[in-house]
Parts: C-alpha cells; sequence; structure tokens
C-alpha cells in the first residue's frame, strides 16, 4: 500500500527550476505498434497468424514458425510477476534523477515475458495487470499494476511519470464560455485539481452559472481572448508559471462548406479562433509548460486539445469548420513534438457533434459537454494522448481506418 | 562418458597470449588498442605482421570500422578474416573457427584479438547501441546497462535455489585475493566478505562488487598449426575441444542455465578428460552469480548445488579449485569484448607455465568459458573451450 501524495508546497522562488529530463526514447519503426496502443490505451501484442502465438519485443518474424504474419492484436493483460529488482544506480540521468526505480519481468499468461516498470504495489510472484503507457519522451513503455484496485493507486511514484493526473495541479481551462468548457472546469476540480483558471473572453457579456463558478474555491476567472495575441500575453505573463495542465476548450462552430458562403469574413473568423487561437496559446504558454516538466508534483504534464472528429476528415456540412479543426490537428503534432523534450504530453480528443445549439439541426447521436469532461479527465489520469469521444467519432474513427475513401464519399452525401 | 563424432583439433595451438594492461578510462581509440595488442602479438612470437594472415577482432567501441578496414589500417595484407561482436562470447567463438580454418589450412596464423576504449562517455553509448530488442524493450526502463537485467536473473536464480549472498560473494572475494598477485588488476585493495555484503546497492540484489568495471584495454593470441609453432620455436598449448550455443532454452521464463548446459558433454566428450580433471577455470563472470551457474552447467556440480560448490571450496590460486585466477573481469576490469579474451588467454598463459605471479602449480589441463550479449531478458551467447598444455 502507498501513502498518498501531499500537497506540494508553495514554490520557493530562490530555488532553481530543475529542467526536464527524457529517459530513452529510440525505438525501431516496429515497435512503434506499442506507441500507437499506449496512445489510445490499448493493450496490444504481436500474435503469429500462421501458429497463434504471441511474441514481446517487437519482432519482424515469428519465433515459433517464422512465419511473417505477424499483428499487432489486443491482448490479454494477466501475468505473473516473476521477478524484480530496485534499480539504485541508473546510468541514464533521467532515472539517475528518479531513483530508486523498480522493474520486473513479467510472465504474462498469453505467453512471453515483459520487462515492464512497476507499480508500487506490484508484488513478486502475484499477478499483475499489464498496459502500455507513454513516458515523458512520449515513446511506450510497459506497465504492470496490481490486479486489484490499492488505496491511493494513482498517487504512484512511477505511474505518475506515465499520467497527467489533475490531482494537484493547476489547470487552464481556454474557453468558460462554452458548455465544454464549464464542465469541464467542474470534472477537473472534483478529479483534484488545486486551481482552474477559467479564460473568459469579453467577460463584460453575461455568463450562464458565472455566479457559481465565481463563488468556488480553486476557480478562477481570468481574462482570456485567445483571437487576441496580446490578451493571451497578458495572461501568460500573470499565470503563465503556474499552468501545470493547458485545456483548449476553443470553440467555434459554424455551418458551411466553400460554394454557399459569400467570401471569407467567416472563415477568417473559425481561423482566428481556432488555429490563430491555437499558434497564441502555443506561443504564450508552450515554452513556460516546456520549461517547467519536471517542476515537482505539480510540474506542467499536459495539453489538451477539444478537437472535432471532422478535423480527421471533412464533413462538408461544416466544410471550413472541419478545414479549421484539421489546421488545427496538424498545429497539436507539432506541438507535441515541440513539448517532448519538457515531457508534456499533448492529448487530442476527437469528438463527435455536440449536443449544443450550434449542431442543432444534426440528428443524434450527440455527444453530451460532461462527456468530453469526463474524457479529458480520464485522458489525463491515464496518459492517454488520442480519445475518440462518443458513437459517432468511435465510428469514424473505425471507418477511417477501414476505408478513408468510403468516408469522404459518404460525409459529402 | 558419451563420445563426440567430431573432428578432433588435430594439431591446432594456441600461443602468444597478450594483455595490454587496462585503463579506466582512455583517450585512445578502440583502433589504437588493438593495434597495441597486434603489436605484442608479432614481438612475442617472433613474426613479421606479414606473416599474419588471417585476422579475427572483436570490439564494441572500433565503430564505424570492421575487421576489413583494420586490415588497411594495420598494412596486414590477409587471406581469412572475420569480425566477431559476440560480447563475452567472442574469444571462444574466435578460437573455434580460427582454428578450423588453421586445420583446413586456409590460413597458417590467425592473429585473435578484441579490444576496446572506454572514453568517459563511451560505455552509455554502447549501452544506448546494443541491440534491437535492448533497445526497444529493456533500456528505456532505467536499466542502463546489464545491472539491472542480471539483477532479475540473479533475484530468481537466487530464491529458485537458495542461494545467499554470502555464496555468491565468496567468488568475488576469491578472485579479488587472486586479483592482488596480478599487476595489471585495476583493482588493488584487498576485499573482504563483509565488504562485499555492505557494498552500496545498484540494483537490487546486486551491490557494487557484483559488478565489473568498464575499462579500456586489448588481449589477444594466435591460433596456428603444432607445425608452423615449432618451425617458429614458439611455445604453444593444444586446443581440445570446444562448445558455442546461441539462445539456448528459450522456453526458461527466466534464464537459470546458459548453453552450456546443452553442449557440456560434449566439450568433455570431444577433449577426452572429466571436469574434474582440469587444473584452472576460467569462467566468464561479468557478475559472480553468472560463474556459479557455470560451475553447474559446466558439470562441476549438479544443477542447484552451485552454492554448496563454492561453499566447499577454495577458489583461490592456492586452492582446491583455482578460479578466475588472473582475478577475472571482476578484480580486472572489463576492456568491453576484451573480457571476453581475458579468462582466455589467463588460460593460455597456465597451462603454458608463463602466468608468473598468478601460476597454478603444475598446471597443464585449462577450461575457459565466455557468455554474452543480453540481448533482452537473458545472455544470449555462451560457449567454453578446453586446452592443454604443450606435449614438446
Amino acid at each position: 500500500m502507498i501513502d498518498p501524495i501531499e500537497p506540494p508546497p508553495r514554490k520557493n522562488p530562490l530555488t532553481r527550476t530543475r529542467l526536464p529530463t527524457s529517459p530513452p526514447k529510440a525505438r525501431s519503426r516496429t515497435s512503434h505498434a506499442f506507441t500507437r496502443a499506449a496512445a489510445e490505451g490499448r493493450f496490444v501484442l504481436q500474435r503469429c497468424g500462421s501458429c497463434g502465438t504471441y511474441c514481446y519485443p517487437a519482432r519482424e518474424a515469428c519465433p515459433c514458425c517464422l512465419s511473417s504474419a505477424l499483428t499487432f492484436v489486443d491482448a490479454p493483460r494477466a501475468g505473473t510477476l516473476l521477478s524484480e529488482t530496485t534499480v539504485r544506480v541508473p546510468s541514464d540521468v533521467y532515472f539517475r534523477e528518479r531513483a530508486p526505480w523498480r522493474v520486473g519481468l513479467v510472465k504474462m499468461e498469453c505467453g512471453p515475458v515483459i520487462v515492464a516498470h512497476l507499480h508500487a504495489d506490484c508484488e513478486e510472484r502475484a499477478g499483475v495487470k499489464m498496459s502500455f503507457q507513454l513516458d515523458r519522451s512520449g515513446q511506450a513503455v510497459a506497465f504492470a499494476s496490481p490486479e486489484k484496485e490499492t488505496p491511493n493507486m494513482s498517487d504512484d511514484r512511477q505511474w505518475r511519470e506515465m499520467t497527467a493526473d489533475p490531482k494537484f495541479r493547476r489547470v487552464l481551462v481556454t474557453n468558460g464560455r462554452s458548455a465544454v468548457g464549464q464542465e469541464a472546469v467542474a470534472a477537473l476540480k472534483s478529479a483534484g485539481a488545486k486551481t482552474v483558471f477559467v479564460g473568459l473572453a469579453e467577460p463584460w457579456k453575461p455568463l450562464a452559472g458565472e455566479k457559481l463558478l465565481r463563488a468556488q474555491e480553486g476557480i478562477e476567472i481570468v481574462p482570456l481572448d485567445v483571437a487576441d495575441e496580446k490578451s493571451t500575453m497578458d495572461l501568460a505573463a500573470d499565470i503563465g508559471g503556474k499552468v501545470d495542465i493547458l485545456v483548449n476548450t476553443t470553440e467555434h462552430i459554424r455551418p458551411g462548406g466553400l460554394l454557399d458562403r459569400r467570401g471569407t469574413s467567416v472563415a477568417r473568423d473559425e481561423i482566428d479562433q481556432a488555429y490563430l487561437g491555437f499558434i497564441n496559446l502555443a506561443q504564450a504558454f508552450g515554452p513556460g509548460m516546456r520549461m517547467r516538466g519536471a517542476d515537482g508534483v505539480n510540474n506542467s504534464v499536459a495539453w489538451v486539445n477539444v478537437l472535432s472528429v471532422y478535423a480527421l476528415v471533412n464533413w462538408p456540412a461544416f466544410g471550413a469548420y472541419s478545414a479549421s479543426q484539421a489546421g488545427c490537428l496538424s498545429l497539436s503534432h507539432s506541438l507535441r513534438a515541440e513539448l517532448r523534450p519538457g515531457g508534456v504530453k499533448v492529448i487530442n480528443l476527437f469528438t463527435g457533434p455536440l449536443d449544443i445549439e450550434w449542431f442543432q439541426t444534426v440528428p443524434p447521436p450527440k455527444v453530451a459537454p460532461r462527456a468530453v469532461a469526463t474524457a479529458v479527465v480520464s485522458a489525463l489520469q491515464n496518459g492517454l494522448e488520442e480519445v475518440y469521444v462518443g458513437d459517432v467519432a468511435e465510428e469514424i474513427r473505425q471507418r477511417l481506418a477501414a476505408n478513408p475513401k468510403a468516408v469522404e464519399r459518404e460525409l459529402g452525401g | 562418458m558419451q563420445s563426440s563424432t567430431r573432428t578432433p583439433y588435430e594439431g591446432i595451438v594456441m600461443a602468444a597470449p597478450v594483455t595490454i594492461p587496462y585503463v579506466r578510462y582512455s583517450i585512445e581509440s578502440a583502433q589504437w588498442w588493438i593495434g597495441r595488442a597486434l603489436g605484442a602479438l608479432v614481438a612475442q612470437a617472433g613474426i613479421r605482421p606479414s606473416d599474419i594472415d588471417g585476422l579475427s577482432v572483436s570490439s564494441f567501441t572500433m565503430g564505424p570500422d570492421s575487421a576489413i578496414g583494420l586490415t588497411q589500417h594495420f598494412g596486414l595484407c590477409v587471406r581469412w578474416l572475420d569480425t566477431i561482436p559476440l560480447g563475452g562470447a567472442s574469444a571462444v567463438a574466435a578460437l573455434r573457427r580460427a582454428a578450423r580454418a588453421v586445420q583446413a589450412r586456409d590460413v597458417d596464423i590467425v592473429a585473435c584479438v578484441a579490444g576496446d576504449t572506454n572514453h568517459v562517455d563511451s560505455f552509455r553509448h554502447t549501452l544506448e547501441n546494443f541491440s534491437r530488442f535492448n533497445q526497444d524493450a529493456v533500456y528505456p526502463y532505467g536499466a542502463g546497462g546489464a545491472n539491472a537485467s542480471f539483477a532479475l536473473i540473479a533475484s530468481h536464480y537466487m530464491r529458485t535455489y537458495g542461494v545467499k549472498r554470502e555464496d555468491v560473494g565468496k567468488i568475488a572475494v576469491a578472485q579479488r585475493a587472486n586479483a592482488l598477485r596480478n599487476p595489471n588488476a585495476l583493482m588493488k585493495a584487498p576485499l573482504t566478505l563483509e565488504q562485499y555484503l555492505s557494498a552500496r546497492p545498484v540494483s537490487d540484489p546486486i551491490r557494487l562488487f557484483d559488478c565489473v568495471m568498464p575499462c579500456a584495454g586489448a588481449e589477444a593470441f594466435l591460433v596456428m598449426r603444432d607445425e608452423t609453432a615449432a618451425a617458429l620455436k614458439l611455445p604453444a598449448a593444444r586446443l581440445l575441444s570446444t562448445i558455442e550455443r546461441h539462445n539456448a532454452f528459450g522456453d526458461d521464463v527466466v534464464q537459470l542455465r546458459g548453453g552450456w548446459a546443452m553442449d557440456a558433454g560434449e566439450l568433455y566428450a570431444m577433449a577426452g578428460v572429466r571436469a574434474d580433471d582440469l587444473d584452472v577455470v576460467q569462467t566468464y563472470d561479468d557478475y559472480p552469480v553468472i560463474s556459479m551457474m557455470q560451475f553447474e552447467d559446466l558439470g562441476f556440480c549438479k544443477k542447484g548445488e552451485g552454492a554448496d560448490f563454492v561453499r566447499s571450496h577454495d577458489l583461490t590460486i592456492d586452492g582446491s579449485f583455482p578460479h578466475n585466477t588472473s582475478g577475472g573481469q571482476l578484480s580486472v576490469g572489463q576492456a568491453g569484448a576484451g573480457g571476453a579474451y581475458l579468462g582466455m588467454v589467463e588460460a593460455l598463459r597456465q597451462v603454458l607455465g608463463t602466468a608468473g605471479p598468478t601460476q597454478v602449480g603444475n598446471a597443464r589441463l585449462g577450461l575457459a568459458s565466455g557468455f554474452g550479449m543480453i540481448n533482452y531478458d537473458r545472455g544470449l551467447a555462451s560457449g567454453a573451450a578446453i586446452i592443454a598444455g604443450p606435449l614438446r
């Protein structure tokens, strides 16, 4: 059993901020199948299509029958911890700073033996449950957890290195005016966030539920218009050093594609809000977050984008909006690479049409804003990178994997 | 005793044991160390460089070179060439390949050499680029070298067979006593069992004196036919038998034995000797627990009785079971792939009677083993050779 983590003390402004280091990140190309699985919270292993053998590490031919028909499939997570060690003097700087560090050999029930990071409650010769997690280098590593829930489980030191749990952390939700933004504030707060900063553009405009927000301890309303470079920079100058998680809930949804709109003014607004807003936020908050990737219990850990699943494939009914989302998705990949030296995760949530005014004419199923907020918290707690929220998003994901051309034709009506 | 159907190494000998004394860190390159070893081989054997017509090289740090680049570098014109990247099993592999080549008269004199440098940061580079499985599935776990991997093997082995740290420690302590007689050993201070047991923990149950010290150095020997040695008036040891095995017992969930257990019968059968005929034994000691594993797998005792064997023997030069008489890698240092050669070169000196301060009295029959390449969760390569002192 592990002790709960303590709330971090106020930061001493005289001490140096420790710079982030990264665990080893080199992987073979084939091994990135685990990175993909970890990004989505799946547990996969290679399985031979000819003889059924499961194998690990990633291979190019079956070690049992030499067939090349190896595919990564969802695999059973159960295993037994055969042998463990506490590494006290690692040669790698990242681990040296975090020693002692526990690793072990896990024999999977389905066959392979896996070298894994260990949750502190894993015991030698007992059952464990295996997952792939993204470590601070952004690459997949195997992680063994106890079979059953244990007290304060998510406070485990090694697990917290793999995740971006909001507990005791300070979060900026960039748009408090949207339903998703407001639900996210509540969800993050109840997940243990110390402070949630809520961005509001044009704060003089009335806001439903504003009183409730202002009354809660640990919620601070801050002026933020992401489309305005000065507004973003001003806010970063004020709170940039204490944003551990940034949740980008920027939302600017207008129907229409190219031919039935007049001119570019609507498209310009979409780009201003979503695309340039992303850039403003990244330039204002990104460098500081990257610096603070190893800054104690409340280090900076994650940047979350709430995106439309139509960032992945254009939906002509909301064609220009889809394009702005695609632009944001592309930016997120750049941001992910640029934040990686800080160990800061970039998490993308892809949602189907939300159950909000701007999707009034769209038939169900639609995604409740609360479901998006729940998914944000869960992605942070589990250290995911790609999350599909709701049935439409999940369906689009599967259809894109099957045949992207079919999706394009069918969305085109 | 089982019989061997393999072609005997009739008339195949080893000569000119060379050690270029180790240093902890070197600003020189691996090529510099290998070059010095080749120079020493030529000087000791009293031959010209052009007499060497075969070359076998092992090194972790000579990149981007392989053996071919070294032929031009050192002005050697050879007709048989080998690069052996088998880590701790390189010496046995080099010896057995060279032996067959000279036996078939494809080549007359093979220089077998291993050498590595150790820059301040080169060990980490070697680790980072060790193997694909290591890169994908071991190095990202903070192992930072073989320590954690061997800790997992050691912990499982010790629990399975009830081995205590004292038992393993006795091996390390005896080797240090041996090393104090070897002027080339990097470890100069005596080691007590208490010091061994209370040393700085590295990766449980591995502590400081379970680990080798990476260093720079080189080792070498010549392989030729006896007639060549006789013509050169070179003292030479006879090669009696060898074994080599890779990725043995892949179904063992955690490594409890190495490939020797698969082939030890063949090793003794081919040599026509029994384990207790041996006068001196050099096991591959990247960790003392691996030496204990070899006592079992090489047939000095039964599986699981390694600790008893150690308890009932004196492993020092003058003891009942002279083992790793130079001090081994644990006390001399691990010069990269040179670590594979350390035991082989020492065994050669022992049976030639030229080991000087570490000489075991009347050593006629010696065994040297190798173990290497912890690619993922276990050491893959293993091998051993039995050699005998000169008839002449």
